[in-house]
């Protein structure tokens, strides 16, 4: 019961920390609390379920195609609604255009399909599930967890080794700076977000099959958990932001397994506020003494 | 008083004004925690939740008159503002956006189960006491003494720790007293318009306080302006007609509503009136020759 009730939370805290993995690079960049990443993921969720239904393509490929997807869009929001806003204006403007955009994009959806739930075809994904010892391990369960780890590493590797990862780390720093050493700052972050809105999109993905429900406003309570998750771990760092899913996902499932089912969304919150109490700056997260 | 006024005004134009007189009450308080001192709060509709219910079950269920149930109401919101005003000695920026954000989701789920609320199905039978008049005179005693209380040295020193909080330390103001305070008088106008709402909806439920309450409120603040009262009426004044004068779009209104803040905050990024203070309308109009020597 333990162990199951583990790997339940496993598997729901990697698809926060796909998505808090986007709110954290960019906020770590550009110092923005992306509201319409929740949005994000849920256009990833459909633009999956599309390749799947109309186009019948297999998952992977559906998974691969809602990533691009969402790569160009989360290029396209942060061209149109926050770059123009960039160094002219407070941060909390730049807030307002990111909730803007997140309420535009999931009335679109909404007008487009419906408020309806839809889902996955059955048989979307081949679901057989294995027996080790006295637990059980559905296979979704693992490909779940595994695309999410492949992903992780592969996100690490990037940040760690390549040249863009280096403009990236540079430019979280000190974005004046980096663009002072010739870095194409506007590249770097537009290119962030594109790589954030991948991830979501195959979080979103992962999520629609094994919830079996996609919806126009999923995006609003995964976009507030994966929120909290990045704090939680402490904002701006990536390998925090992945503890944190992680951790959160783990607790809430804990919480509504040995508490409550009906304070399930409080416990996250609850969790969280206690945690920052005791370590303002999140698990992972750096304190930077304030200057004068 | 209302009859009266219904003879002259229709009555969806006399619904919207009493919206939009509980609406600036609602964002003054806010405008007062964010926009002024500077502490972002994205949970505002956990204190007017507070504030709705704790009047209606004070009126419905113990029979306390209004005047007394919605001070009640207010009351406890800004006993909760206090608790939430102390983590943020300790909590900056978007740390603390997130507390409020946790903080207003539990204040919600919490309501979705108290019994006495009437669970997720709500509390319907709340005496409709709330008028244009009552509304509107306790709009214009809000707007009187927080104008009043932003031109004091109490009011100078929120702005100060919203513009540099070390700065203001050194300089002696007391940031602690004054950030818990600041969330205290603004969960109160908080809790207020929850209680005239409660009082004018006749029915209300967990649903009507969720985050995007907070959000439209937080929206209301800043599109006008932060930290200015003008702006803030004029913000909450545009935001609260916008859903109404886009009827004619129909299911696309909420389209034109994201669009439209989208669009406002690249043409003006620091909100509509940013940082026009009451005190500085009077100078610019009354004396022409004094400068204006805030920005």
């Amino acid at each position: 019961m333990f162990f199951e009730q583990l790997l339940n939370g496993l598997t729901l805290g990697s698809t926060y920390a796909l998505i808090a993995l986007g709110y954290t690079m960019v906020y770590g960049i550009v110092q923005l609390i992306n509201f319409a990443h929740g949005e994000i993921y849920m256009f990833g969720a459909f633009a999956g379920l599309f390749l799947v239904t109309v186009l019948g393509v297999n998952i992977f490929v559906a998974l691969l195609g809602a990533m691009a997807f969402s790569m160009l869009l989360g290029m396209l929001v942060e061209r149109i609604a926050y770059r123009p806003l960039r160094g002219k204006s407070s941060r909390l403007s730049a807030l307002i255009s990111a909730i803007g955009v997140s309420i535009f994009l999931s009335t679109l959806m909404a007008l487009l399909r419906g408020t309806n739930t839809t889902r996955y075809p059955e048989g979307v994904l081949k679901q057989s599930t294995y027996t080790i010892g006295s637990l059980e391990v559905s296979s979704l369960q693992i490909i779940i967890l595994l695309v999410s780890a492949i992903l992780m590493v592969g996100l690490q590797l990037m940040i760690k080794k390549t040249r863009i990862g280096k403009a990236m780390r540079a430019c979280s720093q000190d974005l004046d700076a980096s663009y002072l050493m010739g870095i194409n700052v506007n590249r770097v972050i537009s290119f962030t977000f594109a790589v954030g809105s991948a991830l979501a999109a195959a979080g979103g993905v992962m999520v629609g099959i094994y919830y079996n429900a996609v919806w126009p406003y999923m995006g609003t309570m995964a976009g507030l958990k994966a929120f909290s998750a990045a704090v939680l771990g402490g904002i701006g760092s990536v390998p925090g932001a992945m503890i944190g899913g992680l951790s959160l996902g783990v607790m809430e499932i804990f919480g509504v397994a040995y508490l409550s089912s009906s304070y399930k969304d409080a416990i996250a919150f609850a969790i969280l506020i206690l945690v920052l109490l005791i370590r303002p700056q999140g698990i992972m997260g750096q304190k930077i003494s304030k200057k004068v | 008083m209302d009859g009266f006024l219904s003879q002259f005004i229709d009555p969806y134009y006399l619904r919207i004004l009493i919206i939009i007189g509980i609406n600036i009450i609602l964002a003054l308080g806010l405008n007062l925690i964010t926009g002024v001192t500077g502490q972002l709060s994205m949970g505002h509709a956990g204190f007017m939740s507070i504030g709705a219910y704790t009047s209606a079950i004070l009126s419905m269920q113990f029979g306390v008159p209004f005047f007394a149930a919605i001070l009640g109401g207010a009351l406890m919101a800004a006993f909760f503002g206090f608790l939430i005003g102390i983590p943020t000695l300790r909590l900056e920026g978007d740390y603390l956006a997130m507390v409020t954000i946790g903080f207003a989701e539990i204040i919600r789920v919490f309501f979705l189960n108290f019994e006495p609320g009437g669970k997720a199905v709500g509390l319907s039978g709340i005496p409709q006491n709330t008028t244009f008049l009552t509304v509107w005179i306790i709009v214009i005693l809000v707007i009187v003494l927080n104008a009043k209380l932003l031109n004091s040295r109490t009011g100078r020193a929120f702005y100060a720790i919203r513009e540099d909080e070390i700065a203001a330390e050194s300089a002696g103001v007391n940031t602690t007293r004054l950030k818990v305070l600041a969330f205290s008088v603004g969960a109160f106008l908080g809790g207020l318009g929850g209680g005239l709402y409660a009082h004018y909806m006749y029915f209300i439920s967990p649903q009507d306080f969720g985050f995007m309450k907070s959000i439209e409120l937080l929206n209301m603040v800043v599109l006008g302006g932060m930290g200015s009262i003008p702006g803030t009426i004029l913000g909450t004044v545009i935001l609260t007609l916008a859903p109404e004068l886009l009827r004619v779009v129909a299911e696309y209104r909420l389209l034109f509503y994201g669009a439209l803040l989208v669009i406002l905050m690249i043409f003006r990024p620091n909100g509509l009136l940013g940082d026009i203070r009451v005190y500085d309308l009077k100078k610019r109009f009354g004396k022409k020759e004094v400068e204006s020597c805030q920005s």
